[in-house]
This record gives structure tokens, C-alpha cells and sequence, in this order.
């Protein structure tokens, strides 16, 4: 017993011993501290934050869907989804055409879905990327592994480029958040782009007009 | 430590057997670096940018020591493992022990040019771990045996036929069909399995913040996220100078990162992880391995700054007629052959001279690394370390004595013209290596002394 104590303490001193090293190390080595420069300025977009939203958005492969209110998203749901096929979302008022009890399952359970319909936090009109965090998810897994993925996001969120972004998600607390631009891709094989990698293979933003 | 076992001139002459598959190489990382340019000079405040960021770096580097300690401290509080490896074996060790606590055999790894820098994948499979790698051209390369080519486009050396038959081998795809979409759905419902079935995944690490412990990573095809968010334990693995200080940092960085790489305005998924999922079981791993001596080269200390996008290899003239392989290092191209020396000196004394010093990389360098005068500098210290081929050194003695002796200067210069004009044989020959591969141009009748000496007259 005493020698698994011992194996035990001297193991953890390794590993401490490892840390101590680099960071002395680091200490002796790194330069006279310079200061961190400013931030401000560096943002000279002149553009209109939804028209350049929505071009980018384009651009990356994305769909943009203009609408009013709720009924044209389950419209547009019903005519362009193949009905039958696993729906899920986060949000409890489309619950008519999507599940919406599932974030306790395992991630796994999720790997049949088609369409994962969930809430933008906000958009970045300079590459068209939504932030969304753990709570909007649902699940970690759900907007990578569900083969279509639509957004809901209010036209008014949009802000022009990362600095904005970065603003306005602040100190926020989160275990996981993401910034998701367009449908999963790849150009791996001789440079052609391929839609649909392992993530979604489609992402549509239902752009939401109006108060 | 070891010499490599053929140097960049040697590989690259094999690469440049195939003249066609050059050019192709050449063409095709030149439009990567076209779609770059089209992106950059689309903000009006890119060099602003890019001055914050290397401003940003150059703090960070100052600063390494409390950075590190705020970072670890604040991911500790998030409920994350921290782990610290003085060099690629501990590395190696500390995933290996994390995946038999688990009594893990099988894994995903999603792009991370660290542990091709450890060599991990050798180390686990050598212990009897499966690892998967699951980017579409690490995949690739890793089912041809080989180690990717670029640290961003890891397949780029290969065209599709090649990449067809891999996939007729390995995954039973049609023989003979090449169709990029198809191939690449095949892949997809190939790693799927993987991601769905895998215990463990591993990622690599784009940036780190001190503030809150969290960390990013960047990827185009989803492939990071479906490892990590399905797997019960998630192992991130970074060197120590991904740090950055702030969140708000983060918007510099990813405003440059992907349009440098690829011309995109920011890649597809930029996901930050701050604490384990409930349930999972989440670690960083945080390597030196030779970054504290570069931390402390005055010269070179620059080259830390890097954040991987890869623009100074597919600007690089030399790089995209010489091909990722001839580098044999785990990162290629201009900043690799800045990094490699730091870690091996003899091994790697070739690399700062696969250059022309034109300068590219160091202007679309996204953090200002001043790559092209880290590569000359290295010159100086290889040399004056006794890493210089003693060919180069004699001809370094011939040069010296020609160019500090005018007469035998202008004389060589006669000859050599005179030479190239009416016996040809005598200088384009197989003994001659500025010949192989090349066409040289028409030499001038007269030099430049010559005819500015003629002008006066006139």
C-alpha cells in the first residue's frame, strides 16, 4: 500500500515537475513585456449589415428565406423537407412539425435527424456566421450531425463584422458556443468544393422581418 | 541528432520528374494565394489587422509565463484537465495514458499539426491504438501512408484519379471513378461510423484565452465536432503560444485566419470550448517541446507568432514547385523551414536554404513574421554551427575569391556568356544542376560594365 503511495505521489511530482520546468523556462526566455495595442478602428466596413449578410451568406453556399412570421417558416419547412423524416428543434412553438424533447438523450440518438431547426443568437454581416451557444443547441452534437440545417434569426441581430461579435457576447458564460457560416464543406480532393462534408449538408436562414 | 535521410534538393528533383503534376501543383496553389489577395484587398483595414495581430503576439509572447498560468487556472475552474509535456514523447505518453484509464483503443483525431509534430499516430499505433484521422485529406493521406503535404490542404500534392483509386482500395468505391462529390459522400458515410462509434476524441487547438480557460477550433467540414461532441473524453493538444489574452482578441484573429488560408471570409465552424459536456471527461495538453529556446532566439522567437494558415507556403515559389514531401518535416514551406532548425539542426540545415529570400511570405504573412529574414539569419547560424555541406562551402570560397578580384570577375563573366552562346554543352550537361529542370535565358552579348562603359564613350 505504502509503495502505490509512494508510485502515486512521485508520479504527480512528474507531472509538476514538467509544468515547472516550461514555465520557468518560458519566464527566462520570454522578452520585455509590450503593451496589448487598441482595438478600436479597426472596422472600416461601410457596407449595409443585412444586404452584406445576405451576399456572403450566399456566397458560402447558404440559403437565405426572407419572412414575416412563424407560418411561413413551417410553410417552407413542409414544401422543401422530405416529410417523414426525423425533424428536431429547439424552439417549443414549432413543435407541430418538429420534436422538441430531446436534449437529454444521448448524442448519439441523434444521428438520424434531417433537419434540426434551431435560434441564431445573432449573425455577422462580413462572413454571414451565426453565433449560437450550448443553450440554443439543444445538444452539442445536433447542428453537425443533422444532414440539413436551418437557422431563425431575427433581422434586426445582425452586426457588421467579429468586433461587434465579440462585443456583444461579452463575458457571457458558456461550456460550448460556435460560430457557424454556411453548410459543412470541403475542397481536400484537388481543390473542388464539395457542399456537405460531415457536417450539414444544406443551411438555410429563415431571415425574420419586421418589429 | 540524425540527418534526414535525403535533403529538400534531392526530394524535390523527384517531385519535379512529373512536369505536368508540377505545373498543376504550381497553378493551383497560386489561385489559393489569388483568392487570398481577393479577400484582403476587400477591407480597407487589413493592415491594420495584421498589425494588431502581430502587436497581439508580440504581447503574448512577453507575457507567456502569466498567460499560461491564468489559462490553466481558469480551465482548471471549468472543470477541464490540464496536462503539461516538456516534449513530444511526454505528449505522446500523456495521451496514451488518458486512453488507458478509458481502456480506450480506438480514436478520431481531427487536424492537428502538433502531434504530427510528435509523431503520435507512430507512438499509439505502435501500442495498439487505432487512430482515425478524420479531415477528408488527412484521411487520404494517412489510408497512402503518407504525411499530409501542406498544413491546410494535407492532399494537395494528389489529383482525383489518385485519390480515386485510394478509396477503391480502402473504401470499395467504383474503380476508375474520380467524381470529387461522390468521393467525397463516400468519406462521409465511411468517418461517420467512426464519429458514432469512437470513445475518444482528439483536436487540435487554434486559439486558447487566458480570460476564460476556453479554447477554438476551426474547421470547414464539421469533423472536430462530430469527434468531440460524441465522444465520452476529449483531448485538446496545443503548443503553448496559441495563447491569446482576451475573447475579444478572437476577432482580430478570425477575421484573418481563413482568408489568409483559403480566401473564405471565415471557415464554416468556429467553435469554443469552455467546459466538458455533462458527463464528458474534457483535457488540454500544453507542449514546449523546443518552443521555450525559440522563446529565447532573439532572431527567431518571431516564428512562434504563427497562427497555420499556410500563406506563405502557397505564395512561396519555392514550395509550390518542390512539393510539401521535400520538406520532410511535419510543417513544410517557408515558416516550417524557420521552425524545423530549432528542433533539429543537422537534420534540418537544408530547409532555410530551399529559398530564393524574395521576400512573399513575409508580405502575406497574416501576424508580419519576418519569415525571409529568420531564413537568412538561419544561413548565418547553420554555417557558423558546421551544418553547411562542405560543397557549398568551397563554392563559397571560389565565390569570395572571384567577386573580391574584379579582373577574374569580368573574365568569369566572359567565359560564361560566351559559353552559353556558342557551346552550350559545356554548361547545360548533367554536371551542371542549374540545368535540371530549368530553361535558362538568352545570355546578353555584353555586360552590363561593358555597355555602360560604351555609353560614356558614345
Amino acid at each position: 500500500m505504502k509503495a502505490v503511495f509512494y508510485l502515486f505521489i512521485n508520479g504527480l511530482k512528474i507531472k509538476k515537475m514538467s509544468r515547472d520546468k516550461i514555465l520557468a523556462a518560458i519566464r527566462q526566455n520570454q522578452p520585455a513585456l509590450k503593451p496589448l495595442p487598441s482595438l478600436s478602428g479597426l472596422n472600416q466596413c461601410t457596407f449595409e449589415a443585412k444586404e452584406q449578410y445576405k451576399n456572403v451568406l450566399k456566397s458560402i453556399g447558404g440559403h437565405i428565406v426572407e419572412v414575416d412570421n412563424e407560418t411561413e417558416i413551417v410553410q417552407y419547412i413542409r414544401e422543401n423537407y422530405t416529410q417523414g423524416h426525423r425533424f428536431i428543434t429547439t424552439l417549443p412553438q414549432f413543435a407541430p412539425i418538429a420534436e422538441t424533447n430531446w436534449s437529454d438523450n444521448d448524442p448519439h440518438d441523434l444521428e438520424n435527424v434531417e433537419l434540426m431547426l434551431m435560434a441564431g443568437t445573432f449573425g455577422v454581416a462580413e462572413n454571414s456566421a451565426i453565433w449560437v451557444t450550448e443553450g440554443g443547441l439543444g445538444q452539442r452534437v445536433a447542428p453537425f450531425i443533422c444532414q440539413n440545417l436551418a437557422i431563425v434569426l431575427n433581422a434586426h441581430d445582425i452586426v457588421p463584422t467579429m468586433h461587434e461579435a465579440y462585443e456583444r457576447i461579452g463575458s457571457a458564460d458558456y461550456g460550448f458556443g460556435v460560430f457557424i457560416a454556411g453548410p459543412s464543406k470541403t475542397a481536400d480532393i484537388e481543390q473542388s468544393l464539395v457542399l456537405g462534408a460531415h457536417g450539414a449538408r444544406t443551411l438555410v436562414v429563415f431571415l425574420v422581418n419586421g418589429a | 541528432m540524425s540527418h534526414a535521410t535525403q535533403d529538400h534538393a534531392t526530394l524535390s528533383k523527384q517531385f519535379n520528374k512529373d512536369e505536368a503534376r508540377v505545373n498543376w501543383h504550381d497553378e493551383t496553389l497560386w489561385f489559393v494565394r489569388q483568392k487570398r489577395d481577393k479577400m484582403a484587398f476587400s477591407l480597407s483595414e487589413w493592415e491594420l489587422l495584421r498589425g494588431a495581430a502581430s502587436a497581439i503576439k508580440d504581447n503574448v509572447l512577453s507575457n507567456l509565463h502569466d498567460y499560461l498560468v491564468e489559462f490553466e487556472a481558469k480551465a482548471q475552474q471549468n472543470g477541464v484537465h490540464v496536462h503539461w509535456a516538456a516534449n513530444g514523447a511526454e505528449h505522446n505518453q500523456i495521451v496514451h495514458s488518458i486512453l488507458k484509464n478509458h481502456g480506450v483503443t480506438q480514436m478520431v483525431k481531427s487536424k492537428s499539426m502538433l502531434t504530427e509534430e510528435c509523431h503520435l499516430n507512430e507512438y499509439l499505433a505502435k501500442n495498439g491504438v487505432e487512430v482515425i484521422d478524420t479531415d477528408l485529406g488527412e484521411r487520404i493521406v494517412q489510408m497512402r501512408e503518407e504525411p499530409p503535404s501542406h498544413i491546410v490542404l494535407p492532399a494537395i500534392h494528389l489529383k482525383k484519379e489518385d485519390v480515386g483509386e485510394t478509396f477503391h482500395q480502402h473504401l470499395g468505391t467504383e474503380k476508375g471513378n474520380k467524381d470529387p462529390q461522390y468521393l467525397t459522400e463516400a468519406a462521409r458515410q465511411h468517418l461517420r461510423e467512426k464519429f458514432l462509434t469512437r470513445k475518444l476524441a482528439l483536436t487540435g487547438v487554434n486559439f486558447a484565452i487566458a480570460e476564460t480557460g476556453e479554447f477554438v477550433v476551426c474547421t470547414n467540414e464539421g469533423n472536430a465536432d462530430m469527434g468531440a461532441h460524441l465522444a465520452d473524453v476529449h483531448i485538446a493538444c496545443m503548443g503553448f503560444e496559441k495563447i491569446l489574452p482576451k475573447r475579444e482578441h478572437l476577432g482580430v484573429f478570425l477575421r484573418l485566419l481563413a482568408r489568409s488560408a483559403t480566401g473564405q471570409p471565415i471557415t464554416t465552424y468556429s467553435s469554443h470550448f469552455k467546459k466538458p459536456r455533462e458527463g464528458q471527461e474534457m483535457h488540454i495538453v500544453i507542449v514546449d517541446n523546443g518552443r521555450s529556446t525559440q522563446l529565447g532566439r532573439a532572431d527567431f522567437r518571431n516564428s512562434l507568432k504563427c497562427i497555420r494558415c499556410a500563406a506563405c507556403f502557397n505564395t512561396c515559389p519555392v514550395y509550390r514547385r518542390s512539393g510539401g514531401h521535400s520538406y520532410h518535416t511535419a510543417i513544410a514551406g517557408p515558416i516550417g523551414s524557420i521552425l524545423a532548425p530549432n528542433l533539429d539542426m543537422a537534420r534540418n540545415a537544408d530547409l532555410p536554404f530551399a529559398s530564393t529570400l524574395c521576400g512573399s511570405c513575409s508580405n502575406v504573412c497574416p501576424v508580419k513574421i519576418d519569415i525571409h529574414d529568420q531564413l537568412y539569419k538561419w544561413r548565418q547560424v547553420l554555417v557558423q554551427e558546421g551544418h553547411a555541406p562542405l560543397s557549398k562551402k568551397l563554392m563559397m570560397r571560389g565565390m569570395t575569391f572571384t567577386l573580391s578580384n574584379p579582373k577574374v570577375y569580368r573574365l568569369g563573366g566572359k567565359i560564361g556568356r560566351w559559353a552559353l552562346r556558342n557551346a552550350p554543352f559545356m554548361v547545360n550537361n548533367g554536371l551542371n544542376p542549374w540545368f535540371s529542370q530549368r530553361d535558362m535565358p538568352e545570355a546578353p552579348k555584353e555586360s552590363f560594365r561593358e555597355w555602360y562603359l560604351k555609353r560614356q564613350k558614345e
